[in-house]
């Protein structure tokens, strides 16, 4: 099992995120949310919520999401739920981050087929620039995760940063990328291999050459 | 050898717009009517025909799976259809680049299979992590609804069928069909035991089927071409295209739709370019992601890739998400890497798999460094036997499978590391 327990329960934190509430938008977002499940159902909407509310504490902050104690006790009240049945969704997805985190959450994939293409050295890289796996950096700019495999194999070594996946890294790619996220820019996503356009072999697809240039339809072959 | 013309994922690289317009003009939704019009049971047997079998690891067939849902609601409770797309196994890597870049696929193939089954809806239990790839899907579903392609009368069929979407929250667990169920209902994601099974009573107590997107996705094409085109690639019981994802030490990995039963070597040389520096240095591949046994080199070479020829090796085919390792690789730290996984992604609920996941790992850990003696080898392999088999899901069973293959085809190399160690410290205290 992942090693995750809740941030403490503190006097400041009650202070800081007591009064927590759903913006007008998130509101609306989260009553969608809630009508895609059966009526009486809606504790099945536990899972986007928490998501919703983790991305405005994130917004919030100016840093990338979590879950403070009183909000995840504010979306079990919003779903008429016991607390502690919220709280047993947010310590078991390991996507729900119960700590405080940097301004960008760096996750970069350990698994083996990541491992057997080189992702340790982007945890080098990371490490170079003084971030430590669990924690923010010193500049608060960084929060670096350990991930399991993100399904990216074909595209290996890689790393989820934001809601954005990087793929094909070197470690002079990840530092171009974490370079450019720094300055506020926003990096190509995706595959960082030059050429490559997604899962195909690098260097032009071995099947489906027909698709490349066109929207190719197959059916008057069949 | 498989001609493109045969490719059910045309837009697999996503070289094209995944959007309506798009889709429609490669074929999706081609009178989707008239496809629902041949009825549930003829499209049941279509699929039983065909010979597909499940796509996301067990090879179930589909069609069958489909037949054993309630032909008719006798107390009131409409059925449901559960797309697994919380592709987390590693090595899996295709049912992302089918979200991605050819949803319209999987929603078509959701109405009909869900259709086939009597459903009233169908959830895709999409994973977290796939962000842009559950945006994607959720414009996707969007756009189907505007089009009237699924809501109240789906392709003016007269049939009521939705299609919701629902974001895993990275718990590799989710892909088991009951854990997926009870994370769909806002718990936990810790498997239910079986029975009852969910054909019986899954999600919110209805029956239910649990699909993966690929074996959902291949469905309408099955259809339009009839089940003798699809049956008509590979060996007996292993029929159908597949899409390979090859990862690890070839020369270019990649995702590719192939036809059934290809041998290894002219998947790798025709698709990846080959071994990283040749077919002599290639040690062993894992051939169905992370929860199968790995094979040595020279038993997978010539061996076709498909559920029988995986199983006659002592592994599976698994979602044929292929892990090739060559002679460069620390391959005790390779498997001890799997099992710090399955140490992570154990749910916690039953004894042998919890305690047992972190306990293989740790010796595995010893074991990369020879720092064990050689009867814990034998240890290890009896605790995999206590954790295999005596779990509710079979994550028990992923975990202990990677570690009895490498046991099996490298004990020599396990024992070297612990007599070269205990040399080097016997030197040492000299």
């Amino acid at each position: 099992m992942a090693d995750r327990s809740p941030a403490p329960d503190t006097p400041e934190l009650r202070q800081r995120w007591g009064g927590f509430a759903f913006t007008p938008a998130n509101k609306a977002e989260a009553d969608r949310a809630i009508a895609r499940y059966p009526q009486g159902r809606q504790r099945s909407a536990i899972m986007p919520l928490l998501f919703i509310a983790q991305r405005q504490v994130g917004e919030e902050l100016g840093t990338a999401g979590w879950l403070p104690l009183p909000v995840i006790e504010y979306v079990a009240r919003y779903l008429d739920m016991p607390v502690v049945r919220a709280l047993e969704v947010a310590t078991f997805y390991f996507m729900y981050n119960l700590q405080p985190m940097g301004r960008h959450h760096v996750q970069v994939c350990g698994t083996t087929p990541c491992m057997l293409r080189g992702s340790d050295a982007l945890f080098e890289t990371c490490y170079r620039r003084g971030m430590k796996k669990g924690q923010v950096s010193a500049d608060g700019l960084w929060s670096l995760t350990e991930v399991e495999c993100m399904g990216n194999c074909a595209t290996a070594p890689m790393a989820q940063i934001d809601d954005d996946n990087y793929e094909d890294l070197t470690p002079e790619r990840l530092d171009a990328i974490l370079d450019a996220l720094a300055a506020g820019q926003r990096p190509k996503t995706g595959t960082q291999e030059p050429g490559r356009h997604t899962s195909e072999p690098a260097g032009g697809p071995t099947t489906l050459t027909a698709m490349v240039d066109a929207n190719h339809d197959y059916r008057s072959e069949w | 050898m498989l001609h493109d013309k045969d490719r059910i994922f045309t837009n697999l690289y996503g070289y094209q717009d995944w959007r309506l317009p798009a889709a429609r003009m490669r074929g999706d939704w081609d009178d989707t009517k008239a496809l629902l019009a041949r009825g549930p049971d003829a499209i049941i047997d279509e699929i039983k025909a065909s010979g597909l079998r499940g796509r996301g690891g067990a090879g179930f067939p589909t069609g069958m799976k489909w037949s054993f849902m309630p032909k008719e609601s006798k107390d009131g409770r409409p059925s449901f259809l559960v797309v697994n797309a919380d592709e987390s196994e590693p090595g899996s890597c295709k049912d992302r680049e089918i979200i991605r870049h050819d949803p319209h696929k999987l929603l078509e193939g959701a109405l009909v299979a869900g259709f086939a089954m009597r459903a009233r809806a169908a959830y895709i239990y999409i994973r977290g992590e796939y962000i842009r790839e559950a945006e994607t899907l959720q414009a996707a579903i969007d756009e189907a609804y505007a089009a009237g392609l699924i809501g109240k009368d789906a392709c003016g069929s007269d049939y009521a069928f939705d299609i919701f979407m629902h974001r895993g929250g990275g718990a590799y667990i989710c892909g088991e069909e009951t854990a997926m169920i009870e994370s769909l209902e806002g718990k936990k994601g810790q498997p239910r035991l079986k029975p009852p099974f969910p054909a019986g009573a899954g999600l919110y107590g209805c029956p239910t089927t649990v699909n993966n997107v690929e074996s959902i996705a291949v469905a309408p094409t099955i259809l339009r071409r009839g089940a003798a085109w699809f049956a008509s690639f590979g060996r007996d019981n292993n029929k159908g295209t597949k899409l390979f994802q090859i990862s690890g030490h070839v020369e270019r990995p990649c995702v590719v739709e192939e036809a059934m039963s290809i041998p290894f070597r002219e998947l790798i040389e025709k698709h990846c370019g080959g071994i990283r520096g040749g077919w002599n240095n290639l040690l062993a591949v894992i051939p169905g992601g992370s929860s199968v046994p790995l094979v040595p080199a020279e038993q997978i070479i010539d061996a076709p890739m498909d559920f029988d020829g995986m199983k006659e090796l002592g592994s599976g085919l698994g979602t044929a998400g292929i892990i090739v390792m060559d002679k460069s690789t620390d391959i005790v730290r390779a498997i001890a890497r799997l099992s710090y996984f399955y140490k992570h992604e154990s749910c916690g609920q039953c004894t042998p798999c919890r305690e047992g996941t972190g306990w293989m790992w740790r010796v595995m850990e010893r074991l990369r460094e020879g720092d064990a003696a050689i009867d814990e080898i034998d240890m290890l392999q009896q605790v995999t036997k206590q954790v295999e088999g005596h779990t509710i899901c079979a994550l028990g069973d992923a975990a202990a499978w990677p570690i009895q293959g490498l046991i099996r085809h490298f004990r020599p190399e396990l024992e070297r590391r612990i007599v070269e160690r205990q040399r080097t410290y016997a030197e040492a205290a000299e």
